[in-house]
């Protein structure tokens, strides 16, 4: 029977959880084509995350070995090389993160197989299948084909897919052998670096004036910072204002930052890319201010204001003082 | 230290109103402002820093049509010593993993060390032609390099993770770097500096210079193909605020008092 092959991503011993996603995903697409799911799961002493990933496949693909402790594209590679050269599966799901994104284009690239990066839409169709993927950060889609013949290759969005609750399936346990021997790495994992703490924990707001690159410079950052002032607001920013450096990185909201769930999130400026909306979702009440009426950021606010915000920063902060001391 | 940056012009659409083109398969550029892409800005600038302190060559290189020389010429003025332009009517539709067989011939002809790309591109945002290219240059790569050390025939790489963690790789050169943003500040370049440059010379290379043949690159040599773009669905959207900006700001106090617990 055809195989789907989903990559478990996990990290310093949790799986993550876009693992589950391209799990619901496969599930769904392995039932509109008659294929099984076998999660590969590379790592050391790892049975407790394989017992977890059972009922969500067919088997488990498990590979131990002391050199897969932490994650290295050229350990990956060299274990995904054989797995799917041995089992041929007609579609292989990889997370389109930073584990992802370093992996799967020289996987395919050495076996040769078409590769769809950052897919947020997977359909069958017949033999291949039909993509979603997004172009321009996110303000245009595109459809895409392939234009080979499979096996295939996607890596997926995390958050594009849904968790879906089904039936348990079989999940049984396959431990394949690992082909690592001690030669050499060209590449070789030293540590971890933990985010610095910074003097505010953007986590614990209850609400949060949000600052992007709308802001255009540092010397415009006060303005809203005074905003945020007069309405007991924590100021936090985009990815693009801690890039320039404007703001110390432990203000940043997104994937690469921190997610945050304040009750009310005022976006100033940013446009709603889906990293920095993936750190935002969880929030209550989104405002969003914005002077593209298309911003991606209006389709996930509770309230969207179209405007300048150089005129209408200080215009709030100014009516807000003065609401609050009648 | 030889260094290769391959870089690649693009629209800025970041603050821009994106519509769709009339071949459906790109949008309308018409008005649109092109520059440096992102990320590749702070790729050259991470190889002029390296070149600052340890002498060597900075060469850069981008595939694409004459439009491409202002980018290339940017990168020049930033303090890059070559710049080389890969174009060819059949490079025309390649893919993510085209582009890198190109380039990948490309850097075969020139002696480097390091070779930086950015992470991935404003516009299609494959995320996928600098790690390719190490897989068929058979050297070993980093994706997501937020920090870089240089340690004789070997660095000290940061690779951004999810959450503001980071994993510390040692890595053998020459090796691919893909480059994230925020690693530097990208130097700012004067009109006097790119003028400076105006003169010099941007090579030009095609398929017969590169030894590539018309089925190896462009939609034949690619995996992939856009078939047509439109714009994301809505979902339910955001109740839109209007009037004037003393209108809008008391609308806002009563969601943040009602919403936020604003006293």
């Amino acid at each position: 029977m055809k195989e789907i092959i989903v990559l478990a991503e996990h990290r310093r011993g949790e799986l993550r959880d876009v693992t589950w996603e391209m799990l619901s995903k496969a599930r769904q697409l392995a039932e509109s084509v008659g294929a099984e799911i076998g999660v590969a799961l590379l790592g050391k002493g790892v049975n407790q995350l394989a017992e977890v990933l059972k009922p969500k496949a067919h088997r488990v693909l498990l590979i131990e070995d002391d050199r897969l402790e932490a994650y290295n594209s050229e350990t990956y590679e060299k274990v995904l090389t054989q797995v799917i050269t041995e089992r041929k599966p007609f579609l292989t799901l990889i997370a389109h993160t930073a584990m992802g994104m370093d992996i799967a284009p020289s996987l395919a690239a050495h076996l040769k197989i078409p590769l769809a990066t950052d897919c947020i839409g997977i359909d069958s169709a017949g033999e291949t299948f039909s993509l979603t993927r997004q172009l321009y950060g996110g303000k245009v889609n595109a459809t895409v084909s392939f234009l080979k013949k499979g096996p295939y290759m996607v890596t997926v969005r995390a958050g594009a897919f849904p968790v879906v609750e089904k039936d348990a399936l079989p999940g049984e346990m396959v431990k394949l052998p690992s082909p690592l021997t001690d030669e050499g790495l060209a590449k070789r994992f030293l540590q971890y670096v933990e985010a610095a703490v910074g003097e505010v924990d953007i986590t614990q707001a209850d609400i949060l004036v949000s600052v992007g690159r709308g802001i255009k410079e540092a010397d415009n950052i006060p303005m809203v910072k005074e905003f945020a002032d007069a309405i007991g607001g924590t100021l936090s920013c985009s990815r693009p204002v801690v890039d320039k450096k404007w703001l110390p990185k432990d203000r940043q909201v997104g994937t690469s930052g921190k997610t945050v769930k304040p009750k009310v999130y005022i976006a100033i400026g940013i446009s709603g890319a889906f990293q920095h909306v993936a750190g935002m979702k969880g929030a209550g009440t989104v405002i969003a201010i914005n002077k593209d009426p298309k911003a991606p950021i209006f389709s996930v606010a509770t309230y969207g204001i179209v405007a300048d915000l150089f005129k209408l920063v200080p215009v709030l902060k100014d009516k807000v003082k003065e609401f609050r001391q009648k | 230290m030889n260094i290769i940056v391959c870089i690649k012009r693009v629209p800025e659409t970041a603050d821009a109103d994106v519509s769709i083109g009339k071949s459906g398969k790109d949008i309308d550029k018409s008005g649109l402002a092109f520059d440096l892409n992102e990320w590749d800005g702070y790729a050259i600038e991470e190889a002029i820093l390296l070149k600052e302190k340890l002498g060597g060559t900075v060469t850069v290189l981008s595939m694409g049509g004459e439009d491409s020389n202002e980018s290339l010429r940017k990168c020049l003025a930033m303090g890059a010593d070559d710049a080389v332009r890969l174009t060819d009517p059949a490079f025309e539709g390649s893919d993510g993993y085209a582009t890198a067989k190109i380039l990948a011939e490309a850097i075969r002809q020139i002696p480097y060390d390091f070779i930086f790309t950015g992470t991935q591109a404003e516009d299609d945002g494959y995320g996928q032609v600098g790690v390719v290219l190490a897989e068929l240059l058979g050297i070993p790569h980093a994706a997501l390099v937020n920090r870089l050390e240089i340690q004789d025939k070997k660095a000290k790489v940061h690779r951004e993770l999810e959450g503001g963690l980071e994993e510390v790789f040692e890595i053998d050169l020459p090796a691919v770097l893909t480059i994230q943003t925020g690693i530097n500040e990208p130097r700012y370049v004067s009109i006097m500096g790119i003028r400076k440059v105006a003169k010099k010379e941007i090579k030009t290379l095609g398929a017969s210079g590169l030894n590539l043949k018309a089925e190896e690159v462009g939609v034949a040599g690619s995996d992939i193909q856009l078939e047509k773009i439109f714009l994301p669905p809505v979902g339910e959207g955001a109740e839109m605020l209007e009037g004037k900006p003393e209108e809008i700001a008391a609308k806002v106090f009563d969601i943040l008092k009602d919403k936020g617990g604003l006293a």
